[in-house]
């Protein structure tokens, strides 16, 4: 099914090799990084993770939103998503690449990332997240693959299959459980000692996941003649705005505990983030554009995707859609993990601003993430087309 | 394809799983902290006392675990001891001296009082709070958790003295520790160090790119009889006395019951073994 | 044989390619077998043989390192009536002081790059910032 990639029309490399020319530009300013060390990037002693973490962070929901279309599709027979969960598996192995890529870019020495496998710790979460991400792209690689060939060969996939997408779904739910939980149990960051970081993160990633998924139906329906069908779209947008309301009621939840509670240690991060943070005669708001963008964005990206335009008219969708995932990228991509470093332990304030550098293989890491995209989508929509004759 | 194509193909891939997943599972079910039985794992240090939560009924620890009073009534009074102390540090371990902020390494170093104590009430503090600087280093906690977030066990603690040490060799460089320790205690190394050595101490070897450090209490130190070098610098004065918390005629211990002490961040059950008489 | 003309030449250069290391020196002239220089200061005498050194170095000093570092475990070796402690910039590199000359050269040869003088220093490395007390 991979020579499916080899042909296709100009529009097709086009696109591919304008994702080269990034990945091309992310992998050399990699190897600057790789030469000098991460201090080619806007982290420092105070701030100590940066973009790539919170990217991984983002992108670990993005890859857990696709369990949004099998479970409805396998556990619970809604027919209609049928046509579309091996584009929901097929987006969570690009999701899960980019994680990847995104840790190894960030670690200080890459070259001993296996020691997280010779030395087995299970008191670190880290290692359950090396466990379960793992785990969880090859479930979708396996899965996806395998039901995409019995598709292909029009047989009903094998028995044994349905075990691994079944063990697809808790895996889903765990990898950003986990992720939330490399958060959620550190005693010295206020801002993310709270239980509801995990709930939060899931509320994002199943509106986040799916919306990229819609607009990648969108997509396909315009470059490929794939039709996902309208009932299949019209759920879609149904669990969003259920998922990105959650969302929001738990992130204001969070504004309820710091400011009715009124103790500095609840309340600090997000008056960084939101207000600016005052401190020693300096105000610091770096963030505070980035937090009202997502705000603004989010409850328009709601209330755009409830109107019965977006269930008629593509653009309208594909424009709530949009707007959805940059709101949540804004949130979990800029904000969550940034806030966590300030104040510091010292309650000084340090604040981050990426290098171009930095920009550089971030945005690499994006390409080769819809580079992986693209390819897998072309094999998909390539048999899709060889079976519909 | 043919049947024994098949077969062959799933006994080979069967293999190859339990081939690559059998070190880490003998390495796992190896590893005391899950092995049955009662006693502790090593890197946890004693057990007792870890149950327990603090207050004049609990069991005695067991072990050495060592720990350090700074007496910052002396070091106020003479601003030179914090400073020769620091120098001592850097000094002892070859810790380069980057001007930035963003890149900076410091094991030990002076901070003013509401920065080092957040969880003290800095209201209204006396004239002593308010103008001076106080010593900042790593806690060397009971219970840290460095420790706890780190995935490949670079840093870890030592069953035989309580120190939370690092392994240079090993450290990945994630970083996870620095975001799990309370005290901003760690620093990483975001670039070569060496240029920012100013002289080399040719006992201990420097830090490469790409790897975390911390005050490690001079174990290289100890192991020579010696005492940790800003210990010594302040020979003498009693600035800083040192020892094994967990001997009860040992001068710490000493210190401790006649002295008023404060820790930083004590709620948040770590277990700091540096306390402070102010 | 479909597209000789592509074949033929493509199989030519992929076994070029493959053998380089073999040809590109000339056929008969291996290259130089490493001639590590021993301790300046004329010491004779190792923590183990030489054979055994050459094949176990790297074992024996990731033991040390375990040793000395996880376990705590830092007493002095006392090997033939010499003692060494077990590290490699305070045992090793106090005779072999001369790391291009002695280390360098068989692992320039091996094409093996360990990382171990990212942090250990050696004495030439230790004289150029010398401490002064």
């Amino acid at each position: 099914m991979i020579e499916k990639t080899l042909k296709g029309k100009p529009a097709y490399w086009i696109w591919l090799a304008f994702l080269g020319m990034f990945m091309a530009i992310g992998a050399a300013c990699y190897v600057r990084q790789y030469n000098f060390g991460l201090g080619m990037t806007g982290m420092s002693r105070d701030v100590s993770w940066g973009l790539y973490i919170s990217q991984f962070t983002f992108l670990v929901g993005v890859a857990a939103g696709g369990v949004m279309l099998v479970l409805p599709y396998y556990v619970h027979d809604y027919k209609e998503f049928g046509k579309i969960t091996i584009l929901g598996e097929f987006l969570a192995i690009g999701a899960i690449v980019m994680c990847l890529l995104f840790i190894m870019a960030d670690l200080g020495q890459p070259m001993r990332a296996l020691n997280v496998v010779l030395h087995p710790s299970p008191n670190s979460m880290l290692f359950y997240d090396a466990i379960v991400l793992n785990g969880y792209l090859f479930l979708n690689v396996l899965c996806g693959w395998v039901i995409l060939t019995a598709e292909k060969k029009q047989v009903k996939p094998p028995k044994w299959i349905y075990f691994f997408v079944y063990l697809s779904i808790p895996f889903a739910v765990s990898i950003h459980t986990v992720t939330a939980m490399l958060y959620c149990g550190l005693p010295g960051r206020h801002f993310w000692l709270s239980a509801i970081i995990a709930p939060r993160f899931l509320a994002s990633a199943f509106a986040a996941g799916p919306a990229l998924i819609i607009i990648a139906c969108l997509v396909v329906k315009r470059v490929a003649g794939f039709d996902a069908g309208r009932k299949a779209m019209n759920k879609l947008v149904t669990i969003i705005i259920y998922a990105a309301l959650l969302n929001m009621f738990f992130v204001g939840l969070e504004f309820f505990v710091g400011y009715y509670s009124n103790i500095p240690g609840h309340k600090h991060a997000l008056e960084y983030l939101f207000f600016g943070l005052e401190h020693n005669g300096h105000v610091y708001n770096n963030l505070v554009p980035f937090m009202w963008a997502f705000v603004i964005l989010a409850f328009g990206a709601i209330a755009v995707l409830a109107t019965p335009a977006a269930r008629k008219n593509d653009f309208v969708l594909g424009l709530g859609a949009l707007m959805l995932f940059v709101a949540f990228w804004l949130d979990k991509g800029i904000g969550f993990v940034l806030a966590g470093f300030v104040p510091t332990p010292l309650h000084e304030i340090t604040e981050y601003i990426p290098t171009v550098n930095e920009l550089g293989i971030t945005i690499g890491v994006w390409a080769t993430g819809f580079m992986v995209v693209t390819l897998l989508y072309k094999i998909a929509i390539g048999v899709e087309h060889e079976v519909e004759g | 394809m043919d049947k024994q194509r098949r077969k062959f193909l799933k006994i080979a891939g069967a293999s190859v799983i339990a081939g690559i997943g059998a070190p880490a599972i003998i390495k796992l079910s190896a590893s005391p902290a899950l092995a049955s039985g009662g006693h502790a794992a090593p890197a946890a240090g004693h057990a007792p006392a870890a149950a327990a939560h603090g207050g004049p009924t609990e069991e005695a620890p067991k072990g050495v675990r060592l720990g350090m009073v700074i007496d910052t009534r002396k070091m106020n009074a003479d601003q030179g001891l914090l400073d020769n102390a620091i120098r001592a540090c850097i000094d002892a371990h070859n810790i380069p001296e980057i001007p930035s902020k963003k890149s900076e390494i410091k094991w030990l170093w002076k901070a003013p009082f509401e920065n080092v104590f957040t969880d003290a009430s800095g209201y209204h503090g006396s004239k002593k709070i308010t103008e001076n600087d106080f010593a900042v280093l790593c806690n060397h906690c009971d219970d840290p958790p460095c420790v706890k977030a780190c995935p490949t066990q670079a840093t870890f603690k030592v069953a035989s003295t309580g120190i939370v040490a690092m392994d240079f060799h090993r450290c990945i460089g994630c970083r996870f520790c620095m975001a799990a320790c309370p005290y901003g205690a760690r620093s990483f190394n975001w670039q070569d160090p060496r240029p920012y050595i100013k002289k080399y101490n040719k006992e201990f070897p420097s830090r490469m790119k790409g790897v975390v450090e911390k005050c490690n209490f001079c174990a290289e130190r100890l192991a020579l009889g010696q005492e940790p070098a800003c210990v010594e610098s302040c020979k003498g004065t009693d600035a800083i006395v040192f020892g094994d918390l967990n001997d009860p005629k040992s001068e710490i211990r000493a210190v401790l019951d006649k002295e008023f002490t404060i820790q930083r961040k004590p709620t948040l059950g770590t277990k700091p073994s540096v306390f402070y008489i102010v | 044989m479909y597209n000789k003309g592509t074949i033929i030449p493509g199989l030519i250069i992929f076994v070029l390619f493959v053998t380089f290391p073999i040809w590109f020196n000339g056929l008969t002239t291996a290259g130089d077998l490493p001639k590590p220089e021993l301790p300046p200061g004329g010491e004779k005498q190792c923590v183990a043989s030489a054979e055994y050194m050459r094949a176990n170095h790297m074992q024996l000093l990731n033991e040390w390192r375990d040793d000395v570092l996880r376990d705590g475990n830092r007493e002095i070796l006392e090997i033939d009536g010499k003692k060494y402690p077990k590290g490699l910039q305070t045992a090793c590199m106090a005779c072999h002081s001369q790391k291009e000359k002695f280390c360098d050269s068989c692992h320039t040869y091996a094409a093996v790059d360990p990382y171990c003088w990212d942090c250990h220093l050696t004495p030439n490395e230790t004289a150029s910032k010398e401490a002064t007390h």
